[in-house]
């Protein structure tokens, strides 16, 4: 499955809303059916950190990060490429980090 | 309430006019000017008008504008945002360039039309329109999402061609910094708060580290460190705390920290008592950074603050 993030977004991709919707709407659907997902970046030249985060970070907690094998990012400018590796660098990082915290509800 | 529009007051000199509030009989909204000259940030114009959704029209008192620079502040709209009729004919230009007006925004999707409409109004280059639409995107959605207020965020921006910068004010007048980082964190202060706040992977929607599905705890940090790496101010003021980044010399070295005292910074606890939160940037555009670079030397700091958290739970062994 390929989502055209620009269709949604537009060439600023920042409302963390928009980005929940086509998580829960679109992304993690199609992973459950077992399809591979492509988020095609193109025409989208920046984004907040807050958008990538609410796009993506949940699927490292359902699925862990063998997630990244599931999903890929097309067409994606510097900047919006940059958050990306962020995002994806702490949820990797933090998911050995809090064990001592309980799961929330 | 009682706030004085003085003959100058930016970031830099910011702490003097805010000490000048006087907040109490919050059912009433007195503002003064200085006579001769007034040139204020656009933070002093959100915050007044932030204050000013909280009163009745009625109980809203401005005397009349004397100084001549006093056109500014209409132009920008506090008149016409606090439904005070005004005495003084001015020519509109279109703001094409120069500034953007007080603005009120609640819901998400307000933002979202902002930002689109926003870029081409200030007319900048490609790679300071993402750095202006970053910082606009993170703090008024901080309002939205955090603030619990009906009245929203207030904002206003200014281009300053002398020091070819863009300056930027968001206010409101919601549940301030402390009750939002204390749903999941004990900060015993207003300022402790603000730290917390700064720092990255701090939220206070969860205790976890890396936060939740919808919040990281990273857009005030991401924010400071633009402010840093372009060596600009950015200030941020809730409750009795206020934190300011200082501006860095251009030759100095530049660090970014996860702690935000250990910035160059100045931070007092002591002001009048701001029910709510109020933040403001200079972004110089000389200095502007391509925003991929920026965000990747962001990022490099997120990464190893992490790790020094992460580092900071470990146990050590006993040794007996």
């Amino acid at each position: 499955m390929t989502i055209d993030l620009f269709h949604k977004t537009g060439a600023f991709a920042e409302n963390k809303d928009v980005a929940r919707d086509i998580r829960l709407r679109d992304i993690i659907p199609a992973l459950e059916r077992h399809e591979e997902v492509v988020l095609d970046f193109k025409g989208v030249g920046a984004s907040t950190q807050s958008f990538i985060h609410a796009l993506i970070s949940d699927l490292f907690r359902k699925y862990g990060n063998e997630v990244l094998d599931r999903v890929a990012f097309r067409a994606c400018s510097d900047a919006v490429k940059s958050i990306i590796r962020i995002v994806v660098d702490y949820m990797q990082e933090r998911m050995g980090i809090d064990a001592d915290v309980p799961p929330e509800s | 309430m009682k706030i004085h529009l003085p003959n100058s007051a930016f970031l830099g000199n910011l702490d003097s006019f805010l000490r000048g509030f006087d907040p109490t009989n919050p059912d009433r909204l007195e503002i003064t000017a200085n006579d001769q000259w007034i040139a204020v940030h656009p933070l002093v114009l959100s915050m007044i008008a932030a204050l000013g959704l909280t009163v009745k029209p009625d109980n809203i008192r401005c005397e009349p504008l004397q100084a001549r620079s006093g056109h500014y502040v209409i132009r920008m709209g506090l008149l016409k945002m606090l439904n005070i009729p005004s005495t003084v004919a001015i020519v509109e230009h279109e703001p094409a360039g120069r500034f953007i007006p007080l603005t009120n925004i609640r819901t998400s999707s307000e933002l979202t039309t902002f930002i689109t409409e926003m870029i081409p109004l200030l007319h900048l280059e490609s790679e300071q329109a993402k750095t202006i639409g970053y910082i606009v995107s993170e703090l008024v959605r901080n309002v939205i999402e955090h603030a619990e207020t009906e009245h929203g965020a207030l904002l206003c921006a200014q281009y300053y061609r002398k020091s070819n910068s863009i300056r930027i004010g968001i206010a409101d007048t919601g549940v301030g910094v402390r009750a939002t980082i204390n749903k999941s964190h004990a900060a015993a202060t207003d300022l402790e708060a603000i730290q917390l706040a700064l720092w990255p992977g701090v939220t206070g929607t969860t205790r976890r580290e890396g936060g939740t599905a919808q919040n990281a705890g990273a857009g005030l940090f991401f924010i400071k460190s633009i402010a840093s790496v372009n060596r600009d101010f950015f200030v941020i003021y809730s409750g009795n705390g206020f934190y300011k980044l200082l501006k860095k010399p251009p030759t100095g070295r530049l660090r970014l920290n996860a702690d935000p005292f250990d910035d160059r910074h100045s931070k007092t606890s002591d002001l009048p008592f701001w029910h709510g939160t109020v933040a403001g940037v200079d972004i110089t555009l000389d200095q502007t950074r391509e925003f991929a670079l920026l965000v990747e030397a962001i990022g490099k700091t997120y990464r190893t603050a992490l790790k020094e958290r992460k580092r900071a739970r470990y146990k050590s062994p006993r040794f007996i």
